[in-house]
């Protein structure tokens, strides 16, 4: 440790996202309490803090376990493609069963310390070399022990015992209530130095998991509450919304959207790295331009992905030939990945992370995602916000041309929940309403902002096809589609 | 073949250690007379005893025999406390310990 120097030294956990938060990971050869409620996935964290110590920085770790028995823990990790057995024949992993065996409670009579548990842990840490070191759930130790002080001190002792051996330690402890309620056993006093609140919170109806570092004493670290989730498979992943977007590109290459006249519209097609919005009531063409904007991809021989949250595969393929669209051809091309999930087979985080795995996997030119608006059936409004800041940000960083379509809840005028949001970031709004003109629906279509360019500013007039999208002349008269207009002649 | 077996379970040579086998003897010696036998482990030195009971706390004492196991925490300082835990025999002089 350098504390003196001013800097605390740090281990990355391993643990995806975590140590962007953390800048750089837990402070090196310390003590770091995890605290939570009931399922906040506390224990997850300590199994992937030693697992990945191990997998990544092969560093052996000890895993005391207070409540649940060390088979019952083999198990949790099977599902997340652990293998602790395999990490235990190999001397790098080794269990401290200090769970209440089914011998009927302890009878205390007199003085006593936990001398017996800090010798097991310090002779497992001795004897594979152990660099890390978790202790979960220490809550029940509190419920085992009438005297919380006698405990809480004893605690201590352990902490000092772990970092005279060198080892960097996770401590977790339940939590009763959602927020400042941890402090029930005490225990932040003693490792107050690091704190870190896993949090599993109800609002609107929907779970959002989220993580913050509440302290790293003498040394820095991101504030707030950030996302994460879990994932089979992957486990325990941090989503650092935010920091993804750091570099901005601002690519002036333009790439077409697929329809010869839009991208005139357009000045030349979209920019390379952007992230489009394609607004519009149910019914107007959203999906089409999706379609012709990724289909122009696959023609050129760009992997392309399209994800769709609103229709079925079939319906999708069945729309897409309606309009000339062959899907199932350029998927046989290999040019295109086709995902549809239903947003509700999913929280938003998973999909976030699912949506992540396709796009790392494929590594598409150009990706498309229908519907942004059937996402908001998951998510509260800071949830959805974060998700599409991640998301564009994301993809910008690998340059990723990317289409977002999103439904208007009126079919004439005003703007979705959803733009609220993602207008901000969001580099180019195609703008597609009903327009009443003389007595007559027709479509209209206009590009709301297109980043640095010098782009078509008038609403035109556009139809649909069995060939697509063909766009006509601008609308003659005033016409106000946006529904600011005022005093046009039929504000729509 | 005794007819008590205990095993005392302690971290190097504590006050509690001591004090705690100081009891156990004390509590035997007046109430068992000579049926009974103690072992003594130090878990500093034989860590893999304690893993096996899964012990957390010293000192820990085990009742080995007579079946079923029972085990008690603490330095025994009450000697009345231990015996009735230990299922021991009522005492051959007054028990010297607070009670």
């Amino acid at each position: 440790m350098r504390d003196k120097s001013g800097g605390v030294t740090k281990i990355p956990t391993g643990i995806d996202g975590f140590d962007l938060i953390a800048l750089g990971g837990l402070p090196a050869n310390r003590m770091t309490l995890v605290a939570g409620t009931t399922g906040s996935g506390k224990t997850l964290f300590g199994l992937e803090f030693l697992m990945k110590g191990i997998l990544q920085f092969d560093e052996p770790g000890v895993f005391v376990t207070f409540e649940e028995s060390p088979s019952d823990l083999r198990k949790v990790m099977t599902a997340f493609d652990y293998d602790i057995d395999g990490k235990e024949e190999s001397g790098e992993w080794t269990f401290i069963d200090a769970t209440l065996t089914s011998s009927p409670q302890d009878v205390v009579v007199g003085d006593y310390d936990l001398g017996a548990l800090i010798a097991r842990i310090g002779a497992a840490v001795q004897s594979i070399g152990a660099k890390r070191v978790v202790l979960d759930s220490t809550g029940s130790l509190f419920s085992r022990f009438a005297d919380t002080g006698h405990v809480r001190f004893e605690l201590f002792r352990l902490a000092a015992a772990l970092r005279e051996q060198g080892t960097t330690s996770v401590l977790t402890m339940e939590i009763a209530g959602e927020r400042n309620a941890f402090s029930r056993f005490g225990v932040e006093e003693f490792v107050a130095d690091n704190v870190v609140v896993l949090r599993n919170i109800l609002e609107e109806a929907k779970r959002r998991r989220t993580i913050e570092i509440l302290k790293f004493r003498g040394a820095p670290h991101r504030t707030g509450e950030w996302l994460f989730t879990i994932v089979a498979s992957e486990g325990f992943i941090v989503i650092p919304v935010s920091l993804l977007g750091t570099k901005e590109l601002a690519s002036s290459t333009r790439v077409s959207t697929g329809n010869t006249e839009v991208d005139r519209m357009c000045g030349g097609g979209f920019y390379r790295d952007s992230a489009i919005i394609v607004s519009g009531p149910t019914g107007v063409g959203k999906t089409l331009m999706a379609i012709q904007f990724i289909a122009a991809g696959v023609a050129q021989g760009e992997c392309c992905v399209l994800f769709s949250f609103e229709e079925s595969r079939d319906q999708l393929i069945r729309n897409a030939a309606s309009w000339g669209f062959d899907l199932p051809m350029m998927e046989r091309s290999g040019n295109l990945r086709i995902a549809c999930e239903y947003p509700e087979m999913a929280s938003l985080e998973d999909h976030f992370v699912s949506m992540k795995q396709v796009i790392e996997e494929y590594q598409p030119v150009r990706l498309a995602v229908d519907n942004l608006s059937a996402l908001e059936r998951v998510a509260t409004a800071r949830g959805l916000r974060d998700f599409i800041i991640g998301m564009t940000s994301f993809v910008k960083h690998q340059e990723i041309t990317s289409l977002f379509t999103s439904t208007t809840r009126t079919l004439m005028g005003a703007s979705s929940i959803t733009e609220a949001h993602i207008s901000a970031i969001t580099d180019t709004i195609v703008v597609m309403r009903y327009a009443e003109l003389a007595g007559e629906i027709r479509r209209a279509i206009t590009l709301l902002k297109m980043r640095g360019s010098s782009h078509d500013t008038r609403v035109r007039e556009f139809s649909i096809d069995g060939e697509g999208i063909h766009v006509g002349m601008a609308f003659g008269q005033s016409i106000g589609i946006l529904g600011l207009a005022g005093g046009g002649e039929s504000v729509i | 073949m005794s007819s008590y077996s205990f095993r005392l379970y302690v971290t190097g040579e504590t006050t509690l250690s001591r004090e705690a086998e100081a009891n156990l003897r004390a509590l035997c010696k007046n109430r068992l007379v000579d049926d009974y036998e103690i072992e003594i482990v130090d878990i500093l030195e034989r860590s893999a005893l304690a893993e096996e009971e899964q012990i957390i706390a010293t000192p820990t004492i085990m009742r080995l025999a007579p079946l079923p196991r029972l085990r008690v925490i603490g330095d025994l300082s009450d000697h009345e406390r231990a015996a009735r835990a230990f299922g021991l025999p009522g005492p051959a002089i007054r028990d010297e310990g607070r009670g």
